[in-house]
């Protein structure tokens, strides 16, 4: 066995972030490609005329209110687990979960109140729109709902602190997105009714 | 900074061949329901043989229609059953399900999933120096979703009303309403959610490859040092991730007007005489969806083959490729111009002039990436010592594909003349030349220079060779008698042209495009032996049978799930020092580093030794042998 010395350059290491996350930021991605898909084919739709105009249902303002505020509560939890703060952790992702509850039902209640208006889902397409952006918002809106009750069990088993952020990180980021894509849709709707 | 250049040969030779026999988990695990890319690779890459397959036979049935249109089919009688009418004649309606089933399934099946999923699966953590995909879990989710949206269109083909019949594009209202025709009824409904869980599969699949790519990358493996391969695979993926929401979409919209009674896409409407009650849609607005992902779509069938061929052709050129910056900014290029020039697929719907001179324009732009990525194949090859490997027979044919058909492109892409050609034969050969056959050849050339890493044994080279003369004059024969059918103005997709006075003088060359089709698709079984052959009973494969540099050819024969057995190599050059001026051999792999390499290494390489030595990043190692 004989020995030599070699002299060897340091390699650069590649630019890279947690895996997960960077996942999730694509996932987001593809899901904003979708509701840009729906509401460009809104606007061709609009050019073409036969176009029924309606106002928006004011419990639309309510729910907007209410999941702007659950954004803030998310971000709240999300610095609480920073902060190893875990009994302040559980309550604000139950606070939460308990807003994103409220929307949906609250979105529940805007499609009673076009039923009302005698906007239904079969119809002229203004109509069907309307109700494609709120129910497909509102089935993404379950499955964070779903993910926010897994990081609450991993909270409860002490899964969750400062050392580990990942997974409410992402869940963090999910939220934020659905938030912001719902603050996007209103005004979206607003503006091109 | 200690730099540990660890040669662990000893432990090498333990693991060598042997990790394949005592893997860990059982049957189930380790060959089904595997969490492995390379086993997920072949998953793929098997599934998109077997679509491939059913895909061509039923274009060389639709091709007996076309070529013999007099001919007696009723042999055909124990396959098709009541598709094969009395008098011994294909079926109308039947041949419409098998021209539509053909582009879905070549389209979707086999070159996105039979090609993205086999070697972007294969190839990412190998070439980038990864253990394995970002998640295991979502890649091995993704076949399944892709196996279930399969098993779903094969049942799809078995119904009596037969499966979707309204083109691979699926237009409505003909797909809208299964009033239409009887393909428009279950068998679009199938054909709906087949293509919504293959959506989802492709996602997961995208996440995964791009994650991986820009993640897990190996120490010194910079964006300039991965191989053309990994830069093809992450843009066909990030295409993917964008453009495929946009067509669940329009299959969502699609799916509501079916079966909830929506008027998205649907409006005055009469079916004998009567008027539907849907009222103020747009057909317009499905294509304006559907193309959107179409376009791009095209893109990502021929990246990865593009891809595949760039680092074929430069190994068996044994040069560097040429111009290896101009080819990722023309991979780049390419993927951002595939998604603004959807709109020249609708020149003819109405669209207004203006929009459609802007959509040319855009369009003829696309030439220019393409002649780059031409130009610089062939300047590779230029002087270079050419191996005449199967694999890079096949490569050198898809630039012949990728040109001949490009060309015809520059002609459809204006939208006056779109006018004459749209929807004629004339479109047909050149997206089959352009994307359909190149990024076929692209995926065979693939499958014969990876098959050595992939089942550790080599394929038979001469039938390799039989395979690719055949297939090459076939396609040829096949698609280039075709411009001349489409420039008279016969239309794609009719089930017969002998009505027509002024096409009968075409009878004997649509006669030789179909033989040349039934010659085309016996050629495949050729590969076919050879594949299946070549896995058991193949000449066993040297750890790097092509002397390739990629970070591939440095793992075990058969490498175990972890590809690696020691540490992960470092990388640090690019992988096409091949034919160095000075070098011992004419191939100098990743994983060298230059300080062993004085006697090749140009200045500004010496320059980067001697910076790092100043630096005293350096470390002093200690080398056994």
């Amino acid at each position: 066995m004989t020995t030599e010395f070699k002299i060897v350059e340091e390699p650069k290491k590649p630019l890279a972030m947690h895996p997960k996350k960077f996942a999730m930021w694509l996932f987001v991605a593809s899901v904003g490609m979708l509701f840009a898909a729906l509401t460009s084919a809104y606007i061709v739709r609009q050019a073409e005329g036969n176009w029924l105009y309606f106002n928006l249902p004011a419990t639309l303002y309510w729910t907007t209110a209410v999941i702007l505020v659950s954004s803030v509560t998310m971000q709240m939890a999300y610095w609480a687990a920073k902060n190893d703060q875990l009994e302040r952790v559980k309550s604000l992702v139950v606070i939460t979960t308990g807003l994103g509850v409220v929307f949906l039902v609250g979105q529940l209640v805007a499609w009673k109140d076009l039923v009302a208006q005698n906007v239904y889902f079969v119809g002229n397409p203004s109509g069907s729109f309307l109700y494609v952006l709120t129910g497909l918002h509102g089935l993404h809106i379950v499955s964070a709902l779903v993910y926010l009750i897994i990081v609450l069990v991993s909270a409860y088993r002490f899964k969750i602190h400062s050392k580990s952020l990942a997974q409410i990180e992402m869940c963090t980021t999910y939220w934020h997105f659905l938030g912001g894509l719902w603050l996007y849709l209103f005004i979206f709707l607003l503006l091109n009714r | 900074m200690a730099t540990v250049d660890i040669h662990k040969q000893a432990d090498v030779h333990h693991h060598d061949d042997h990790d394949h026999e005592h893997g860990h988990g059982n049957f189930w695990t380790n060959y089904i329901f595997s969490q492995d890319h390379k086993v997920i690779a072949k998953q793929f890459l098997i599934t998109g043989m077997f679509w491939a397959l059913i895909g061509g036979t039923m274009s060389v049935l639709f091709r007996l229609q076309l070529g013999f249109p007099d001919a007696d089919l009723g042999w055909l009688r124990p396959f098709l059953g009541e598709w094969i009418t009395p008098q011994g004649k294909i079926d109308t309606e039947f041949y419409l399900a098998l021209v539509t089933m053909h582009g879905t399934i070549m389209v979707f099946f086999v070159l996105t999933a039979g090609l993205s999923g086999t070697f972007s699966n294969f190839l990412i953590p190998l070439q980038v120096g990864a253990r394995d995909m970002a998640s295991g879990f979502m890649n091995m989710l993704s076949y399944w979703f892709f196996f279930l949206s399969g098993v779903i269109m094969f049942i799809s083909i078995f119904l009596s009303t037969g499966p979707a019949s309204g083109g691979w594009t699926v237009y409505p209202p003909l797909s809208a309403l299964p009033q239409a025709m009887s393909g428009s009824g279950l068998g679009m409904t199938l054909w709906l959610v087949a293509m919504a869980l293959f959506i989802v599969s492709s996602l997961l699949g995208g996440i995964n490859y791009i994650t991986t790519v820009i993640n897990l990358r190996t120490k010194g493996m910079s964006f300039s040092r991965l191989p053309l391969t990994i830069w093809a695979f992450f843009f066909t993926a990030i295409i993917g991730l964008l453009s495929f929401p946009v067509l669940f979409a329009a299959a969502l919209l699609l799916i509501f007007d079916r079966s909830f009674g929506t008027s998205f896409y649907l409006s005055d409407i009469y079916i004998n005489g009567e008027a539907l009650p849907n009222e103020g849609g747009s057909p317009i607005l499905f294509q304006h969806l559907f193309w959107f992902l179409g376009h791009p779509e095209v893109y990502i069938v021929i990246l990865p083959s593009l891809g595949i061929t760039s680092e074929i052709i430069a190994t068996n050129s044994r040069k560097p490729i040429f111009g290896y910056k101009a080819m990722v900014g023309s991979l780049l290029f390419i993927t951002i111009l595939s998604f603004v020039v959807w709109a020249h697929h609708m020149f003819v719907t109405g669209m207004n002039p203006f929009l459609g001179s802007i959509f040319t324009l855009l369009t003829l732009i696309i030439a220019v990436p393409s002649a780059v990525k031409i130009f610089n194949y062939v300047t590779t090859l230029w002087k270079g010592n050419i191996i005449f490997t199967s694999a890079m027979l096949f490569s050198i044919g898809l630039v012949s594909f990728f040109l001949s058909g490009g060309i015809t492109g520059i002609f459809l892409g204006n939208s006056a003349v779109d006018i004459q050609l749209h929807d004629t034969y004339f479109v047909v050969a050149h997206f089959h030349l352009v994307m359909g056959a190149a990024s076929f050849f692209g995926m065979l050339a693939g499958v014969y220079h990876w098959f050595p890493k992939m089942f550790g044994r080599m394929m038979d080279e001469r039938l390799g060779k039989i395979h690719f003369w055949f297939s090459f004059v076939g396609v040829y024969l096949v698609f280039f008698p075709m411009h001349y059918i489409g420039i008279a103005g016969f239309p794609r997709r009719y089930y017969s042209w002998t009505n027509f006075e002024t096409f009968n003088s075409f009878a004997d060359l649509n006669m030789l495009v179909s033989v040349a089709a039934i010659l085309t698709l016996s050629a495949q079984f050729i590969f076919i032996f050879n594949f299946f052959y070549s896995m058991f009973r193949g000449k066993q494969a040297p750890a790097n049978p092509w002397k390739a540099n990629s970070l591939e050819w440095t793992t075990p024969r058969n490498p175990g799930h972890g590809n690696w057995p020691g540490e992960i190599p470092t990388v640090y050059r690019w992988p096409y020092d091949y034919s160095k001026p000075g070098a011992k051999d004419d191939y100098i792999p990743q994983t060298v580093p230059y300080s062993e390499t004085p006697e090749s290494n140009l200045p500004h390489e010496n320059d980067l030794i001697k910076l790092e030595m100043e630096d005293n990043n350096a470390i002093v190692v200690d080398k056994k042998h």
